[in-house]
Parts: C-alpha cells; sequence; structure tokens
C-alpha cells in the first residue's frame, strides 16, 4: 500500500516535471522542471533498490549536468528578458509521431510476457557495482573514462577558440 | 517489492517519460531545450534499465549499464553545451531554426 | 693510250678559272666597290692568263714525250660507283684536247683582256667576270673530262653560261629571251645526247664491258659493231652504234647551231660582243665539232651516221651563208657566218676529214674571234650602234680595227696563205675526195657566198662615205688598246694560223695533222680517213676552182657596193622580190619553229594547266570537301552525342545532388525527426526479422 503511494507520488512528480520540460514556455520553467524531473527519477532509482545508482544520478546529473545547463541557459538568454522565448513548432506532426510510437511500445510492453523473477530483497550495491567495475567490466569502464576525457578536452577546444575570436 | 507494482508499471513510467522528452526534442525550438529533451529520454532509459534490472532476479549489470548511460550522459551534456554557447556566441541566438546556413 | 702519265696539274688548269668564278661572284660586287674595277680584271683576266701558262707547260711537257706515249692523266677522286657505271672525276690531257685547251685559255684570254676594255663602263663588270670565268671552267670541264659524263656536265655548264651571258643586260626583255631560246633549244640536242649516253652504256654493258670513260669505250667499241638496238625486248635491225651516234650528232646539232637547232645563234648576239666571240665563235660552239671529233671511233663505225652529218654539214654551210648575205646588222652577218662555218667543220668530219674539221675549228677561232671584236671595236665607236647602213667610211676612223678585220676577213673567206685557206680549201677537198659530190657543191657555193657577204661587210662598215649622224661621226674613235692590242694579236694569228697544215701538193709539212693523229687510230677511223682519192693533181685542180670562186663573189660584192656599178635594190627586186624577202626573213624558220612547235606546246601547257586546275585540284578539293564533311558528321556525332552523355551524365549528377541537397535542411528539427525515423525503421526491421 505504501509502496504504490510512494511509486505513484514519485511517477505523478517526474511525469509532471517532464510534462513542465516539455510544454512550458519558458526555458528557464524548463530547466526547473528539469530538477525536479530528476528528483523524481532518483526517488524511482531507490525505489528499484539501485542506491548507488541513485546517488551517482544526484551527483552527476543535478549536481553536475544540470547546473551546467542552468549556466547556458542563463548565459545564452537575454539578461534582461529572462522569459526567454522556448516556443514549440510543429507539434502536431510530433504528437502524432510520439503517439504512433507510444502506442506501438505500449503494446510490445503489454503483450511481452515478461519473466519477472521473484521479489529481491534491496540490499546495497556499492561494493557489488565497485567489483564489477574493476573485474568484469573493467574494459568499458577504461573507455569511458577516456570519452570523459575526450569530452573535456573538446569542450575547452570549442569554447577557447571560439573565445579566441 | 509489495503492494501490486509490477514491471510494467516501471514500464509505463519510463514509456512516458520517453514520450514526454521525445516531445520535447521533437518540438523545441530552443537548443538547449532539446539537450533538456535528450536528458529525459536517457532517464526513461535508465528507468528500463533498472527496472529490468531490480525484476530481472537482481542482478548488477543494468545498474552498471545505468551508470555508464549516465556518464555518457554528462559527457554529452558538456559537449552539447558548448557547442550551444558557441552557436550562441556565432549566432546570437540559439533558435535552431536560425542555425541554417549549411542549407542546401 | 693505256698508260697514261699521272699528273697532278692538269687540276689547276681548272680549277684557277672556278676559283676566279668563285671570288668574282661572292665577293665581286664588294671588290668592284671598294678597289674599283682594276681588282675583278686582275683577278678575272689573271686566272684565265694563268691557265693559259699552265696549258702552255704542259704542251711542252707533252711534245717532249713520243707521240704514242702523249697521254697525260690526272685522276682526282672517285666519283660514284653505280650499276656497274664506275666514273671518277679525272682529267685526260691527249692532244685533241690539249688544243682546245690552249684554244680556250688563249684565245679566252685574250677575249677577257678585251672585255676590260668593252665592258669598262658597265656597273655589272665583276658579274660578267664571274660568268666569262665559270664558262671558261665549263668549258675545260668538257673538254679534259675523261669519262663522257663529265663531258656532259661541261656541256650543261658551258649551256648555263651561256644563257647568263646572253641574257647579260637583262633590263632589256627581248636579252633575257634570246637567253631562254638558246637554252631551251639546246635542251633539245641534250636530250638527245643523254639517250645516247644511256644507251651506249646499255650497249657497252650488254657487250660486257659497262663504262663510260672515254679512252675505254674507244678500246672496246669494236665489240659494238655487232650489238643491235634492243628497246626492253624488242631487236631492232639496226645498229646500236648508228642509233648511237644519231643521236649524239643532234646533240651537236644544238649544240653546234646546226640545221635545225641553230636559231638560237642568231638571236644570242643580244648578248656583249666578248661573249659572242667567246661563246658563239671560238670555244662553246665548237663543243659539238669537239664531241664528233673526239668519239670518232663510234661515229666511223657508222656510216649512215656520216653521211647524214655531211649533209647536214654542208646544208647549213650554204643555207646560213645566204641568209647571211641579206642581214643589216654586223652581228648577225657574222653569227650567220659562224653557223655556216660550223657546217664547215662538220661537213668535214662527216665525210671523214677529222683532222681537217678540227684544223678549221682552230683558224675559226682565230679568225671569227677577230672578227667579232672588231666588230666590237666598230659598235664600240658608232656609240652602240649595230646597223651597218649607218656606218662607212670607218677606215680612216679606226686603221687598227680595220686592218685587223681586213685580215681576218680574208682567212674566213680562204685566201692564200691566211689562216682559212688552208684549213677551208682543205674540206672543201675533202669532199669531193671522199666521194661526197652534193656536198662539195654545197661548200664550194658557200664560200662564194661566204665571200660576198663578208666583202659587202668591209665595204658597207669601212669603205665610202659615212652614213650615221653627226653626233655618231664625232664619237668615232679607235679603241683603247686593251681592245686594239688583242685585235693586233688575233690578226697575226689569223695570217699565220694556218700555217700548220698544208695541203699534200704543195708541200709536205702538216705538224698539225701529225700531232693528232693518235688520236684519229682507231681501226674504223683510219678505214674512214684513209679511203678517198689521193691525187695531187685533182687536189690542185679543186683548189684552183675555188679560188676562182673566191674571186668571183668578191668581184661581185667589189661592184655593188665598192664601185656602186651595180645596184642591189635590182637584185632585192629579182624575181618580184620573193627570193630577197626569202632571204631576208632567214627563210621564217623561227617562224615555222613557233607555229610547229611552240605554240602547240604552249597550247598543250595550257590544256594541261586546265586539267590540273580544274580536275586534279578538283579532285584534291572534292576530298577536302569530303573530309570536311566527314569532320562535320563527326563534329555532330561529337557534339550531340558524346556531348549529350557527358552532358547527361553531369545532369543526373546535379538533379541528384540538388533533390538530395534538400535533405541538407539546416533544420536542426528536421535532422532529428530523421534520427527518429532511422531509429524505427531499425527497430521495425530487428522485430521483423526476430518474428
Amino acid at each position: 500500500m505504501l509502496a504504490q503511494a510512494i511509486f505513484y507520488a514519485l511517477a505523478a512528480l517526474t511525469v509532471g516535471s517532464a510534462m513542465l520540460v516539455a510544454f512550458s514556455r519558458n526555458i528557464v520553467y524548463s530547466t526547473f522542471a528539469l530538477l525536479g524531473a530528476f528528483m523524481g527519477v532518483v526517488g524511482i532509482y531507490i525505489l528499484l533498490a539501485a542506491d548507488f545508482v541513485a546517488m551517482v544520478q544526484l551527483l552527476v546529473y543535478v549536481g553536475g549536468i544540470l547546473v551546467l545547463t542552468i549556466f547556458a541557459v542563463m548565459l545564452t538568454a537575454g539578461i534582461a528578458d529572462v522569459t526567454v522565448s522556448n516556443r514549440a513548432v510543429g507539434t502536431g506532426p510530433a504528437i502524432v509521431t510520439v503517439g504512433i510510437a507510444g502506442l506501438v511500445m505500449l503494446y510490445a510492453i503489454a503483450r511481452t510476457p515478461w519473466h519477472q523473477a521473484s521479489a529481491v530483497t534491496p540490499a546495497p550495491t556499492t561494493y557489488a557495482i565497485g567489483n564489477a567495475f574493476l573485474g568484469d567490466y573493467v574494459l568499458p569502464f577504461e573507455v569511458a573514462s577516456l570519452v570523459l576525457l575526450a569530452a573535456l578536452i573538446g569542450a575547452i577546444v570549442i569554447s577557447r577558440h571560439e573565445a579566441r575570436e | 517489492m509489495g503492494g501490486g507494482i509490477t514491471l510494467n508499471h516501471f514500464l509505463v513510467l519510463s514509456l512516458i517519460v520517453l514520450s514526454l522528452g521525445l516531445f520535447t526534442v521533437l518540438t523545441r525550438r530552443n537548443a538547449i531545450g532539446i539537450l533538456m529533451g535528450v536528458e529525459l529520454i536517457l532517464n526513461s532509459a535508465n528507468i528500463n534499465y533498472l527496472a529490468f534490472a531490480f525484476y530481472g532476479g537482481g542482478k548488477y549489470d543494468g545498474q552498471i549499464f545505468a551508470i555508464f548511460v549516465i556518464m555518457l550522459a554528462a559527457a554529452e551534456a558538456v559537449i552539447g553545451l558548448a557547442v550551444v554557447l558557441a552557436i550562441y556566441q556565432n549566432f546570437k541566438t540559439i533558435d535552431v531554426d536560425a542555425t541554417e546556413t549549411l542549407r542546401g | 693510250m693505256d698508260h697514261p702519265i699521272p699528273v697532278t696539274f692538269i687540276r689547276l688548269i681548272i680549277l684557277l678559272p672556278l676559283i676566279g668564278a668563285t671570288i668574282n661572284f661572292l665577293a665581286g660586287a664588294w671588290l668592284q666597290k671598294t678597289f674599283g674595277k682594276q681588282a675583278i680584271t686582275l683577278i678575272g683576266c689573271g686566272v684565265v692568263i694563268l691557265a693559259f701558262i699552265l696549258a702552255a707547260r704542259a704542251f711542252f711537257e707533252m711534245l717532249h714525250q713520243p707521240p704514242e706515249n702523249r697521254f697525260m692523266l690526272d685522276d682526282l677522286w672517285k666519283w660514284f660507283d653505280v650499276g656497274g657505271l664506275n666514273l671518277d672525276i679525272a682529267f685526260w690531257l691527249d692532244p685533241l684536247s690539249m688544243i682546245m685547251t690552249l684554244i680556250i685559255t688563249g684565245v679566252g684570254g685574250l677575249i677577257h683582256i678585251y672585255s676590260t676594255g668593252y665592258m669598262h663602263d658597265d656597273d655589272g663588270y665583276w658579274r660578267f667576270f664571274g660568268w666569262l670565268n665559270l664558262f671558261t671552267f665549263a668549258m675545260l670541264v668538257l673538254v679534259l673530262g675523261d669519262n663522257m659524263w663529265l663531258m656532259f656536265v661541261g656541256w650543261e655548264g658551258v649551256g648555263l653560261c651561256s644563257f647568263a651571258l646572253i641574257g647579260f643586260w637583262y633590263k632589256v626583255q627581248a636579252n633575257s629571251t634570246a637567253g631562254n631560246k638558246a637554252f631551251i633549244v639546246n635542251r633539245v640536242g641534250d636530250l638527245a645526247f643523254v639517250i645516247a649516253l644511256y644507251s651506249l652504256f646499255a650497249g657497252l654493258q650488254a657487250a660486257g664491258h659497262p663504262t663510260l670513260v672515254t679512252r675505254e669505250v674507244a678500246h672496246y667499241a669494236p665489240l659494238l659493231a655487232t650489238v643491235p638496238i634492243n628497246f626492253a625486248g624488242y631487236q631492232s635491225a639496226h645498229q646500236l652504234v648508228g642509233f648511237v651516234t644519231l643521236l649524239m650528232f643532234i646533240g651537236a646539232t644544238g649544240k653546234s647551231a646546226q640545221i635545225p637547232l641553230y636559231v638560237w645563234l642568231p638571236d644570242a648576239m643580244a648578248g656583249p660582243t666578248p661573249v659572242s666571240a667567246l661563246i658563239h665563235a671560238a670555244t662553246m660552239v665548237t663543243a659539238g665539232v669537239y664531241m664528233v671529233a673526239r668519239l670518232n671511233f663510234l661515229f666511223s663505225m657508222s656510216p649512215f651516221t656520216m653521211g647524214v652529218i655531211a649533209v647536214v654539214g654542208g646544208l647549213t654551210a650554204l643555207f646560213a651563208a645566204t641568209i647571211g648575205i641579206a642581214q643589216n646588222d654586223i652581228k648577225k652577218v657574222l653569227a650567220y657566218s659562224t653557223v655556216s662555218q660550223l657546217g664547215y667543220m662538220f661537213a668535214a668530219l662527216g665525210v671523214g676529214a677529222y683532222a681537217a674539221g678540227v684544223f678549221h675549228l682552230m683558224t675559226h677561232a682565230f679568225f671569227k674571234a677577230c672578227l667579232f671584236l672588231g666588230s666590237g671595236s666598230v659598235i664600240h665607236a658608232m656609240g652602240g650602234e649595230q646597223d651597218m647602213r649607218k656606218m662607212g667610211g670607218l677606215r680612216h676612223k679606226m686603221p687598227i680595227t680595220f686592218w685587223t678585220f681586213v685580215a681576218a676577213t680574208f682567212a674566213l673567206c680562204g685566201i692564200f696563205p691566211f689562216a682559212g685557206f688552208f684549213s677551208k680549201d682543205e674540206i672543201i677537198w675533202q669532199a669531193f675526195s671522199h666521194g661526197h659530190f652534193v656536198v662539195w657543191a654545197f661548200l664550194l657555193l658557200g664560200a662564194g657566198c661566204t665571200v660576198f657577204y663578208m666583202s659587202r661587210q668591209v665595204y658597207m662598215t669601212f669603205f665610202g662615205e659615212f652614213r650615221g649622224t653627226h653626233e655618231q661621226e664625232h664619237h668615232l674613235h679607235e679603241s683603247p688598246p686593251s681592245m686594239s692590242y688583242v685585235l693586233i694579236v688575233l690578226g697575226l694569228l689569223s695570217v699565220v694560223g694556218g700555217w700548220l697544215k698544208w695541203p699534200e701538193f704543195m708541200v709536205s709539212f702538216k705538224p698539225f695533222e701529225e700531232f693528232l693523229d693518235p688520236i684519229f687510230s682507231s681501226e674504223a677511223t683510219r678505214q674512214v680517213t684513209e679511203a678517198g682519192i689521193h691525187s695531187h693533181g685533182m687536189e690542185a685542180g679543186f683548189a684552183i676552182v675555188t679560188v676562182i670562186v673566191v674571186v668571183a663573189g668578191w668581184y661581185f660584192a667589189d661592184l655593188i657596193y665598192r664601185q656602186k656599178t651595180l645596184d642591189p635594190a635590182r637584185f632585192s627586186e629579182m624575181f618580184g622580190g620573193v627570193p630577197y624577202e626569202w632571204v631576208y626573213n632567214k627563210y621564217y624558220v623561227d617562224e615555222f619553229y613557233d607555229r610547229a612547235v611552240v605554240q602547240p606546246y604552249l597550247f598543250a601547257t595550257r590544256a594541261l594547266a586546265w586539267f590540273d586546275t580544274n580536275i586534279i585540284d578538283g579532285f584534291v578539293n572534292l576530298a577536302a570537301r569530303i573530309i570536311v564533311f566527314l569532320s562535320w558528321l563527326s563534329g555532330l556525332f561529337d557534339h550531340y552525342v558524346v556531348d549529350w552523355l557527358v552532358n547527361f551524365a553531369s545532369n543526373v549528377t546535379y538533379n541528384v545532388g540538388g533533390r538530395l541537397r534538400r535533405l541538407q535542411t539546416g533544420s536542426i528539427n528536421g535532422y532529428l525527426y530523421g534520427i527518429l525515423a532511422a531509429v524505427m525503421l531499425i527497430l521495425l526491421a530487428r522485430a521483423v526479422a526476430r518474428a
């Protein structure tokens, strides 16, 4: 009972924030709604016994990406004009497309006999994930770190060249 | 987890978020708005992974993959926003309809 | 003859005039402008005089040899060795060529000296001496060449120089036309000569001894006695020798102005008088006589050709003499006289009196050159006038010219003891002696005409009253020493030149004939020469007959032109004036040739030109048009097909590119839709694949 309530609450938060992100006319509203969506997702993660992932989500997404996004929004918006236009164009085709895609996927979800195991007791996952990263998944781990390095350098390069001009 | 929350609940949730994210991507004219939509899509994918990880027997592969996704999302956001800033400096706007100079 | 003495100085005799010609042609204008005409005189005359000295030295060397050993050979280098014909550039000095060389360099040298005075005022002085030297060179090659082909080279060379010298004053159209006439008429003879050479060589080759070296041909000539004419497998019944010698004689009629190819010689008087003296009296025209004498071993083998030569010679002698009677130009009279005297030489050769013919060649060179130069002196004094009707009484004003002219006239008329008597009367007797009575009659009558026209000339020019204009009369003067001294020398030679060969019935002194004996020593020639009557009494009788004819001729002329008791008009109007018209107009031979040969030839030329322009050029133009048409077609193909393909390819690319270009909308939104669509498709494909 409680689980259901929590779940629906979190879901409502997430979906509501997402809808704000999608439909808001103000980019700043969208940005902060995104924050709400992330928070909701964190909760979902915890519900799914992914404590480490949830924390990572919180740190990286909220603390990193969202902050970055806010920076970008603030830097690119006219300072005097906070209500930046965030218009939406072509909603018709988008609704159709999304609708079709959604319906198809819904159909897939509903009709597929998902194999569900018995309920799992939530346990701390940090230790296991850490082991896995340096054990079975060491290669993707290293590659991912390379990707991050490349992204870092790339960002510096891009922003530096433009700044020099 | 009790309370009758099945896998399907999470899948539907993720589907809704995905649709919203997709809708954002397709309709927004603000570049950052589009990136936000992409974040939503990635998050929905993460929810999917974790749901399958939880309801698939408690294995951690899904979670590990979700961490990778988060990492890559971070990298992509960094680059994307750097590019957006660069575009802003060149075009003085981040309306994607304005960046048509490569129009064939 | 088989073991000639090898020498090396003969080439100098020939080279010296060539060097003179080269210098005069290449540097003459500059030399004349810088140093004056003396420089040209020095070079032009010097080389010939030096050549004469060398020739004289050769002559004395030759006299030291015993008669059977008087042969010198100067072999320079191998000319060519082709198809069995192996010839060297080599020069052969034997008694005959020795005499000719002495005449060419000696009389030629005197005429060179005379020219220094005669051509003194002419700007083309250097050009004149250049051509004179070149002529001397060519003539020497002709007489000294050891093979017939080299002789022909000289033959052609003198023809060229004659052409150039006749038309020396080329700015007057008539002069260059005369030069053309000389060259073209010569060419007809040359064609016959060349065919003869080829046939001779072919015959000798068939007999096993292919050669054109004269002494070798002499050696092998008897082998040709039985060789028939063989043309492309067709064998004629006639002898090859007759054919060859006949054609050679035709060549000689061209070069030596006999019937029918004499017509160029009177026109050649358009050239300066020294040219007339040297080329058309003393040397070039005698080339034909030399050639027949040189090849006597061939000619003696063909009685038919000998007969033809005798008749043609005799006829020409009379024919030309009759024309000379009516001419008024002082040089034309002498020209026809030359043709006539050449006829005497050929008549001599034709009847078999080779030595007499060559002897007359030599004496004729002396007195005819003297006569021409004397007439040149007269023309010079008359300021260029050549019409005898405007002259008269010149003997008081020009004594040297007068006396030398008279001496030469006596020589020409054959009056004892002048040179012509010994040569000409000899020929007349030989004609009768060898049985050619008709020829004898011609020659006798010709002698009478000769005396007549020469006396006429002397009387009209030097006696009586002057009939010219007053300015001409004031201008009359004797010629400068360069001219008159030469006249004196030649006049003396006209007197004494004949004393080298006395008739048998007078005294037996004939070193000339003995000198030439080795030349005429072939079997066939001996048979011809020794035939005939050898009666001293008859010879003396016939000499007296000749003298009577000569005196009659002179008396007739004296009556008309000195004593003026007979009116020449009476004779020109005799028989309605027709004979006079005919004689005065040279029997209309030139007009006949024009109608019969020249006009048809020109017509053929025009017809062929028309053919070439319209038909051949038509074909060529047609071919060109076809090619243009084909290239136009190809151009069409290229334009429409090939270009179409190329353009098509580029258009396709362009259009497709244009269409594909639209994908690049620049709209990020569109791209996102694209990505979405692609993802959907992939998923769909996977799902379908799995199902």
